[in-house]
């Protein structure tokens, strides 16, 4: 037994804190997250060279990494920066692309931004829902419907679209330019699009997407997760601190118990959800990734909310304002629960396995 | 033990009903129902209209223009401006310092500032909070000292709720650093547009603004404008506070919350079906409804209370808590229903006609998190939970 990173995986660590420590400070990614178009192009192709994309892909795939841990790391500092760049996207289409062997240079060196279409309004976190269709024009497709949420779409060049083909999920490359979008800022920073597909014509990937669609969504899951570790942990730090400083009734407000022993319950949420996510980093290339994912989004889901709601009471007025770091923290807390599944959808998942 | 309200008061609340129904302005109930926050006109317009009914000042006594309710009365008027998407008034003229100049005020004061928070010519804002000074509010450093036949305030006030829109101010300012720090206190009227005056925004975590700090410098202030004895403003500052405490339960808001859930949650799909469907959602909104069925009777249990024997106690401490947990589980709901389409920040959508979720849904995210407020401000449902140790408890 061995919980230590590996050396490579310590490097990559402390390479991005470094430079998103120095380069992505708070003030800046309060800039660039909140204003079109939502993400620095130029601090993204930084991030790029440093490996953080090339980290997301294993290397006969072109990258240099690839497994559970590789994608917890990259995520993990990136969730303690609150950084809003599209990695995301990146990580899912490398899945995505990945099975269906298609050319990684252009998206693991970050030339080419890419997002992944799957949600819809009224199929929000299933692929199975979904009502997207696509039909065969000429020597290519054509798809119709709306894709709902697609994080990084505001900046990205391709999109990689899931729709129904013969009544079984597929996969689309659909170029930016071809598709109408709606681009927007998000609530917690950063940027999203809507996919208005009407007749966009798409090349064909895999006609018989599903288990590439799951594993996308697995390895999502599983970023998303340790983001949210990174950033739970970045918000106690900063709550403890806070505690130690203000003061009220001559004391810090750090001496009332009752504020201790609150914190001292983010703390336990924190070490569980932490723990969670290495089970499902180890897992996620086995077979029962998809149930692991569901219990790390399920339980990340309700630490998440904890840690975002206590760390804004017990900061009081403060962490109610724009100004101060935990705010934004807090937001993207909270709304990570949106993205891939909340936790209902996912306690739902590990529901639905009692039954088999 | 009868529940239901008598026949007066049912004939009472019929008459509330149909006024509103026929007076309440149709943009002004969309405004509450978007939750997209009122204009200062909105606030203005509604103000009036209650004050040609005679129905503004709820909480005054008739000589100084109330309209004579009992605590029942008041309590249905509040749930019947809830359920039509009345706006909630302004309370820092008109619950706040209005009493306070009733109970504390000079004959010259009552005359002079009293009609004017009802015609609306003065807005009034709190000052008590300052940057040193939140739950420990004693401490306050604000200092004002005499000079002559006025007093000089330097320091700063923050987290003033629509400064923005408001001429004056009412703040607790240090007058003496002797004895205890509750010893040293006054309480003091100014006029926001005093020489030496700065009001700058403070931008909320949702983006909006509503709350301001105020900075002082050498603000000369008539000596006339305080209210009550110099170094006597803490016994006005708790008597104000028992009156911020009134419809504390919010019970007509989580109301409105819990009718806006299950509307939403019956148009919005996951798995092909409606979500009220799903049993783990369901179950979510059935807890709270539960509570908040609870609560109704919690609060009337305790407005009953006043009613008979004359002032509220400090179990309203349990209104504040309960009240603003289940306003605040709602709000969670309105937000988590959305699912992806909670995601946009309003404005911020490059096409402003595109829709997302169902009608007046756009903001569910930003007043989730706007609403984490309540839970601070008021006294801090911490605090709440120290005064009922103290009283209730006796520890
Ligand atoms: C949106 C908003 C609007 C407001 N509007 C106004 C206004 O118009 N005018 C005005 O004067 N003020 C206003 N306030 C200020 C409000 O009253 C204060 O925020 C509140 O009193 C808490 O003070 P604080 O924020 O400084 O937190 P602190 O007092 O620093 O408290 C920090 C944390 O410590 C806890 N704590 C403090 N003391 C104890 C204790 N003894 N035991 C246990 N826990 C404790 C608190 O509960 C909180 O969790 C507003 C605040 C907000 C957020």
């Amino acid at each position: 037994m061995d919980f230590t990173l590996t050396d490579d995986r310590r490097m990559l660590k402390d390479t991005l804190s470094r430079y998103l420590s120095d380069k992505y400070g708070m003030e800046h990614r309060n800039k660039v997250a909140y204003e079109t178009p939502y993400h620095d192009p130029a601090k993204w192709a930084e991030l790029a060279e440093l490996g953080a994309l090339f980290a997301l892909a294993p290397e006969d795939k072109g990258g240099f990494g690839g497994q559970g841990f590789d994608i917890s790391v990259v995520f993990e500092e990136l969730g303690r920066a609150l950084c809003p760049e599209p990695v995301l996207g990146s990580l899912m289409a490398a899945r995505l692309l990945g099975a269906a062997g298609g050319d990684m240079e252009p998206l693991l060196s970050g030339e080419v931004i890419h997002a992944v279409a799957v949600d819809e309004l009224d199929a929000p976190y299933d692929p199975a829902d979904m009502a997207a269709t696509a039909e065969a024009k000429g020597d290519g497709h054509v798809l119709s419907g709306r894709k709902t949420a697609v994080y990084g779409g505001q900046a990205a060049q391709v999109f990689l679209v899931a729709a129904m083909l013969n009544g079984k999920p597929a996969l689309f490359e659909v170029q930016a330019g071809d598709a109408q979008t709606v681009t927007y800022g998000m609530m917690d920073g950063g940027g999203a699009a809507e996919l208005m597909l009407d007749a966009t014509p798409a090349k064909l990937l895999m006609a018989d997407a599903g288990d590439a669609l799951a594993d996308a969504q697995n390895a999502g899951v599983l970023a998303l997760c340790s983001e949210a570790v990174g950033l739970m942990e970045v918000t106690h730090a900063i709550t403890v601190d806070y505690m130690k400083q203000r003061k009220q009734f001559g004391v810090p407000i750090g001496k009332f118990q009752v504020l201790q022993h609150r914190a001292v319950d983010m703390l336990t949420e924190i070490e569980q959800a932490r723990s969670m996510v290495i089970k499902l980093a180890s897992e996620l290339d086995g077979p029962e990734a998809g149930r692991f994912a569901a219990m790390t989004k399920a339980l990340i889901g309700e630490a998440a909310r904890l840690v975002a709601e206590e760390a804004i009471q017990m900061h009081g007025g403060i962490a109610m304002t724009w100004e101060y770091p935990v705010s934004h923290y807090a937001k993207r807390l909270v709304m990570l629960d949106h993205q891939l599944g909340d936790t209902d959808h996912h306690l739902g998942r590990v529901i639905e396995g009692y039954a088999a | 033990m009868e529940l239901s309200y008598s026949e007066e008061e049912r004939a009472f609340q019929q008459e509330v009903r149909e006024w509103l129904a026929d007076n309440l302005p149709a943009d002004i109930a969309e405004a509450g129902r978007a939750g997209d926050g009122l204009t200062k006109e909105m606030m203005e317009r509604w103000h009036a209209l209650l004050n040609s009914k005679g129905w503004l000042a709820t909480t005054w006594p008739v000589e100084f223009g109330g309209p004579g309710w009992t605590p029942v009365e008041r309590h249905i008027f509040e749930e019947e401006c809830c359920r039509a998407y009345a706006p909630r008034i302004v309370p820092f003229g008109l619950s706040m310092l209005g009493p306070v100049l009733q109970a504390f005020g000079s004959k010259e004061q009552q005359d002079h500032y009293l009609p004017r928070i009802l015609s609306g010519d003065d807005w009034w804002c709190q000052g008590y909070s300052e940057p040193g000074a939140g739950s420990d509010l004693a401490s306050l450093k604000t200092r004002a000292v005499r000079e002559g036949d006025h007093y000089v305030i330097n320091g700063q006030k923050t987290w003033t709720t629509l400064g923005q829109h408001a001429n004056k101010i009412f703040c607790l300012v240090r007058t003496s650093t002797e004895g205890k720090p509750q010893e040293g206190i006054s309480f003091i009227l100014v006029d926001l547009d005093t020489p030496g005056i700065e009001m700058r925004p403070i931008k909320l975590i949702e983006g909006g603004h509503e709350v301001n700090e105020v900075f002082f410098t050498d603000v000369k202030v008539p000596a006339e404008n305080l209210v009550g004895e110099e170094n006597k403003g803490w016994t006005i500052a708790k008597y104000l506070l028992t009156h911020e405490r009134t419809n504390i339960a919010g019970v007509g808001f989580s109301m409105q919350a819990l009718e806006e859930v299950k509307a939403l949650a019956r148009k919005v799909k996951r798995g092909g079906r409606p979500l009220i469907e799903n049993p783990l959602f369901a179950a979510r909104i059935a807890r709270a409804e539960i509570q908040l069925e609870a609560m109704k009777i919690t609060n009337l249990r305790m407005l009953f209370q006043a009613q008979s024997q004359g002032a509220p106690g400090p179990e309203t401490s349990i209104l504040k808590i309960k009240g603003t947990v289940i306003h605040q589980e709602l709000r969670d709901l309105a937000r988590r229903a959305l699912g992806p389409a909670a995601a946009p920040f309003p404005g911020h959508v490059s096409d402003g006609n595109i829709v997302f979720g169902p009608p007046d849904t756009a903001h569910n995210a930003a007043r989730y998190f706007n609403n984490r407020k309540t839970s601070i401000f008021g006294g801090s449902n911490e605090i709440q939970r120290n005064i009922l140790t103290k009283t209730m408890l006796e520890m």
